[in-house]
């Protein structure tokens, strides 16, 4: 144990730590920017937000798949007393989640070019928030993690109230749900981490590491295990819009501006189940297999509850927004079934998910910008105005729907797989869901691209210049990993592996079998 | 022979991988120029047609050599802990006669385009979508592997879709368009799940690794927990044919998938999409061998149904191209029950021949639609083989190919069909299969006498269409004339397209040529077929029945078969109140209850805030009396606690002290 610290503590690479910087700089320098300047100011968000991406490129096919484990480490202790450790790594799980959340980051700045309200205050909290949920998935300590988590709220709080728009509900109340539903399932999340951190600690050497924390498993008892994993369950079960706790979530994005959505649904609500899987099945098992059948009735329950609700939405924010809880539910069901292939079929499909709506809500906002309308009984044969916007529309669709030859039909299929023999009847009722997906989703295509001309939208330009890049950016990596799944699959596996989640995996098989007999 | 083609095989990626080429450049290169788009695209598909040509050539001479050691290459796709999948190629007979029924069709529609899709705007992307459709298809048709077949099985679905909606502006299209797909879905769905139980038992999805597992005889069985097993994971997998090949309940979506070019209609929804579901089932007939007869009964029987089932409504039809898609659909029941009655080799015959005559008819449809501008209802045309010679020459030809009139395609394949259902104890079916025989005929024979013999209309003008659509039309019109005769030297289409029967757990070949052409009952089929040609004769060209008379005197029955026996009404309904009302209902569940609940908490704390805000009055008066009463309150509490002033401490006259 202690020698691999000090491997970790040798191997230090500052490539994170740019990383990280990288959009922290851009903001900086956006501070010193006049306010007139909104062109220079895009300018310098976007080249902020590309360097995080092309570094994160870079981790990506340069992470050894077969080494494993944290790579690109960076350690510095903080307050030694306290055990806290400003610690940076990257793993098969988390490394997805990086590249993720800078495709998304670089393609937000994009989505949000047409911007021309404070322009200055939008991208320097935009690069903030980025910044944030890169933070969390790059830290190994959990204080860390927890700090950048916080860091996040705050931003997005101003910008939904700000920025954002009135429809069904107010953009302030919106906002404040948002903010105080994911601040009171933070609490819980806190009390937990603290109850953890001092278990962990109560034989000396307080620690925050994440590996550390794991490794300490024999100080936890089952008892503890389940209540904490409890309070995780719910503070991260929210965040990732779990049922019947996901009710923030499709009034937060309809309120929120484009790249708040983008972010949001993308990969911020990912940490929830990001952390489930980093925390509740490395660190507490036990727990996670007491709560699993609970988790995999609510996922169920969510992919087909939000399946349906989605079908009665008017507004499209609203119907991507219910049909990302349903996506959720998946991602639920996968860390509930507990075995090595769902747990990759998690990972990838929270990256699928995060593209695929990341697409779709970039999509919707250019409508809305353009049309200023997001009534799905408004809009109407697009596709003869735009045809462009229509195709990267139509892909997102397609990717939602599960069709083969994107990445999101695969992660799906792996997640089905992995779970088709730990919960059959759950399963089954689950793979039901894509036939709902699929009317929701051709439903507001046909709604809303096919159809006759309509001569009021003869004025909406199709996507042209910067305004093509999400497209591009996204539709590129949709396919380009559904074709070549190995690709992301490849690194998820690596960290199901050789973060010692199959290990964990294996003993808790035999402590069933061990009961059983 | 098999040695030397032996790496011609493994380059079979290639036909699949052309169209594929073609697609990514019209997408991006060439679409501007309409001229390029075709050339790229026709030269692709012709090529692959080529490609599939040789390697037919050689697979023949190979003969039975490759039935047992097929040419599978494959890489690695998917490789995670607890799901390895392989990409690759299988060259057997039934893919490669599959390549060049798909081969030829969709060259000869590609090349039929140019002429139908004349001036038309999206002519770009009709031909990238084209490309890409063949491109899915040929890929299906070689898959190793049911996820592999499953993507591509996908991808057609995607291209149907596409296709029907071509003309996105009409709503009608782009109703219709979404119908096809999500009613595929549901069947999806089914397929989806047996793929999965299959992969838990087995650990494999490959055709081959699957048949040799469960070939293993007592071995297999124990591994596969059974036979009720396998017959779970067959009737899941057959749903998804249920969907694609328009098998009844889920054939609603095929008639109004009409709404697309009427290319599209031929190469997709008749020749090659629509049979995509009869193939699966001939792939992995091996699992419908292995399990209980009913899965086999359960195809032979809803095959029978849907053939008999769509064969009546397409009498009552009026319109050219849902006559046509009626057919289809009873032609696919046909292909269906073949295989539930145990032949493969009749079913997968007749899917030749049928490929070669519906496309045929389909172009010849398209031809008759764009001379007379659009007009689809047969009662609008008339007297058109003058004005039309070769589009009714060949029109004509698919007619009598469908009829089962020797010496024409059909004839051999339909023959086949019955022989196997009768031989292979089957007479209830083989009687549903007489009938739909003679049903065909008689609405083939009244689509062609109403359409183009009888009086001319004079509002009509019609003429004969270009050579980029008579063309392809001859070549059809030869393949459905002299494409049955193929069955003749060996009486029997097995010699081409065998698999491995198991017969009291004996496994062994398919054989081929094992009873003789079966004269007697071919001469009843015929009898049958031309008694349908008759009757429509009398009825639409002499007149001597009359179909107003026989209309007036069933006023219920004709409702019903002109409505399609209401199933799309009922689809609907369910749709709009059951799906939709479930979802509205959860919806105000969402708004009022679950979101209810949160805003009763949020409005519990603001109320509970707000009280608490009055304690804050700002008077220092106030707080010093708080303070004071506090401070006493204190004291006492922890006086009462330590028992020192227990004369005051009421608990403790209650036995507090003691």
């Amino acid at each position: 144990m202690p020698a691999t610290a000090v491997q970790g503590a040798l191997a230090q690479s500052p490539l994170l730590l740019f990383i990280l910087l990288a959009p922290v700089a851009a903001a900086l320098i956006i501070v010193f920017l006049p306010k007139e300047e909104t062109k220079m100011i895009k300018i310098v968000a976007a080249m902020g937000t590309f360097v995080a991406l092309a570094l994160s490129l870079y981790l990506f096919f340069a992470y050894n798949r077969v080494a494993g484990g944290a790579q690109f480490t960076l350690t510095i202790p903080w307050t030694k007393d306290l055990g806290v450790n400003l610690a940076f790594g990257v793993d098969g799980i988390s490394l997805p989640m990086l590249l993720l959340t800078n495709l998304i980051g670089f393609s937000a700045v994009y989505s949000s070019w047409n911007v021309d309200k404070r322009v200055k205050e939008f991208f320097v909290l935009l690069l903030i928030l980025i910044t944030g949920v890169m933070g969390t998935f790059v830290a190994r300590d959990l204080f860390i993690f927890f700090l950048f988590y916080e860091i996040v709220v705050i931003p997005i709080y101003i910008m939904v109230i700000i920025w954002g728009s009135t429809k069904r509900v107010t953009k302030e109340y919106a906002g404040m749900k948002l903010t105080i539903y994911l601040l009171i399932g933070s609490a819980f999340l806190l009390v937990g981490l603290i109850m953890l951190y001092l278990r962990a600690g109560s034989q000396g050497h307080p620690t925050f590491m994440f590996d550390q924390l794991a490794q300490r498993q024999y100080l936890y008892g089952p008892n503890f295990q389940k209540l904490v994993f409890g309070l995780l369950l719910f503070g991260f079960g929210t965040l990732i819009s779990m049922f019947p706790f996901h009710s923030w979530s499709p009034d937060g994005y309809a309120g929120a501006p484009t790249a708040v959505s983008m972010i949001h649904a993308g990969v911020l609500k990912k940490i929830g189940g990001y952390g489930l899987i980093r925390l509740g099945l490395m660190v507490l098992p036990i727990g996670a297999k007491f709560w699993a059948p609970l988790i995999a009735v609510l996922a169920v329950s969510g992919v087909l509850y939000a399946a349906f609700i989605a079908l009665a939405q008017k507004d499209l924010k609203y119907v991507i927004g219910y049909s990302s809880v349903s996506h959720m539910g998946y991602v639920m069901l996968a860390i509930a079934a507990m075995n090595t292939t769902s747990i990759n079929g998690a990972v990838a499909m929270m990256f699928a998910h995060g593209v695929m709506s990341a697409l779709f809500f970039s999509m919707i906002g250019f409508i809305y910008e353009k049309s200023h309308t997001r009534n799905i009984a408004d809009l109407g044969g697009l596709a003869h105005q735009m045809p462009r916007l229509a195709t990267g529309f139509l892909l997102a669709g397609m990717a939602s729907l599960g069709l083969p030859s994107t990445i999101n039909f695969i992660s799906e299929f792996t997640i089905f797989m992995g779970t088709i023999k730990v919960f059959p009847v759950l399963a089954v009722l689950g793979i039901a869901g894509i036939i709902f997906t699929a009317v929701y989703t051709l439903r507001v295509i046909a709604n809303v691209l096919f159809g006759p001309r309509r001569p009021e939208w003869d004025h909406l330009k199709d996507l042209h210049g910067p305004e093509l890049v999400p497209l591009v950016v996204f539709v590129l990596v949709i396919f380009a990993a559904g074709v070549i799944p190995n690709l992301v699959f490849g690194l998820v596996n690596s960290g199901v592996i050789s973060t010692g989640l199959a290990k964990v995996f294996e003993t808790l098989g035999q402590v069933q079998i061990g009961g059983l007999f | 022979m098999f040695t030397e083609m032996h790496s011609l095989y493994e380059w079979a990626w290639v036909i699949p991988a052309l169209p594929f080429l073609s697609f990514l450049l019209i997408a991006f290169v060439t679409k501007r120029s309409k001229g390029l788009s075709a050339a790229v695209s026709i030269l692709a598909i012709l090529c692959a047609f080529g490609l599939a040509i040789a390697i037919a050539v050689g697979v023949i001479g190979s003969g039975s050599e490759i039935v047992k050691h097929p040419v599978i290459t494959s890489i690695n796709w998917l490789d995670i802990s607890g799901l390895k999948l392989n990409f690759g190629t299988v060259v057997d007979p039934l893919s490669t006669m599959m390549l060049f029924v798909v081969g030829l069709v969709a060259s000869m529609v590609q090349i039929y385009s140019v002429g139908y899709m004349h001036g038309d705007r999206g002519w770009s992307r009709y031909f990238a979508y084209q490309s890409l459709f063949a491109m899915s298809m040929l890929g299906l048709v070689i898959a190793t592997n049911l996820l592999e077949l499953f993507i591509f099985w996908e991808l057609v679905g995607l291209c149907s879709y596409l296709l029907i909606g071509f003309w996105y502006h009409k709503v009608s299209a782009r109703e219709a368009a979404k119908k096809a797909f999500m009613t595929t879905r549901v069947g999806d769905f089914g397929l989806l799940l047996g793929i999965l139980f299959l992969y838990g038992k087995y650990g494999t999805l490959d055709f081959v690794h699957l048949a040799a597992l469960m070939n293993g005889t007592a071995q297999g069985f124990a591994l596969a927990g059974g036979v009720g097993y396998i017959t779970l994971t067959a009737f899941l997998l057959f749903v998804g044919p249920i969907g694609k090949s328009g098998q009844f309940p889920l054939h609603v979506w095929l008639p109004d998938a009409m709404e697309g070019p009427t290319p599209v209609s031929a190469l997709i929804h008749a020749a090659t999409m629509v049979v995509a579901g009869v193939f699966l089932v001939a792939r992995i007939y091996f699992i419908f061998q292995h399990a209980a007869p009913g899965a086999l009964e359960f195809v032979a029987g809803l095959g029978a149904f849907t053939a008999i089932f769509a064969a009546t409504i397409a009498i009552a039809q009026d319109d050219i191209k849902r006559i046509l898609a009626y057919s289809t659909l009873s032609q696919l029941g046909y292909m269906m029950f073949a295989l539930g009655v145990g032949s493969l080799t009749a079913s997968m015959f007749h899917l030749m021949t049928h490929a070669f005559f519906k496309a045929l008819m389909f172009l010849g449809a398209g031809s008759v639609i764009h001379a007379l501008h659009e007009k689809q209802n047969i009662w609008d045309m008339g007297g058109l083989w003058k004005k039309m010679p070769i589009t009714g020459t060949t029109f004509a030809i698919g007619v009598l190919a469908i009829s089962g009139i020797p010496p024409f395609a059909g004839f051999w394949s339909k023959d086949e069909i019955l022989s196997a259902a009768l031989q292979n104890g089957h007479p209830i079916i083989y009687a549903v299969g007489l009938f739909t025989a003679f049903l065909t005929a008689f609405y083939m024979g009244r689509l062609f006498f109403v359409a183009f013999m009888g009086p001319e209309k004079k509002e009509n003008h019609p003429h004969e269409s270009p050579y980029w659509m008579t063309v392809p039309l001859i070549v059809l019109a030869f393949f459905s004339t002299v494409g049955g005769l193929v069955a003749l030297p060996y009486h029997n289409f097995a010699y081409y397209v065998r698999n491995y029967v198991s017969v009291n757990g004996v496994v062994s070949l398919e054989a081929f040529a094992h009873e003789g052409m079966a004269w007697g009952l071919a001469g009843i089929s015929v009898l049958f077929g031309l008694a349908g040609l008759v009757l429509a004769y009398m009825t639409y060209v002499t007149e001597t029945i009359k179909a107003e008379a026989v209309a007036a005197r069933f006023p219920g029955v004709y409702k019903l078969l002109k409505n399609k026996y209401y199933i799309d009404e009922i689809y609907l309904w369910l749709i709009h109140n059951i799906m939709d009302g479930v979802g509205k209902v959860l919806y105000w569940f969402d708004i009022h209850i679950i979101d209810g609940v949160i805003n009763g908490l949020a409005l519990v704390t603001r109320g509970g805030a707000g009280g608490l805000r009055r304690v804050h009055t700002g008077q220092l008066q106030t707080y010093a009396l708080v303070f004071f009463l506090a401070v006493v309150v204190v004291f006492l509490a922890y006086t009462m606690g330590t028992g020192q002033v227990s004369a005051l401490n009421p608990l403790a006259m209650l036995g507090g002290v003691k």
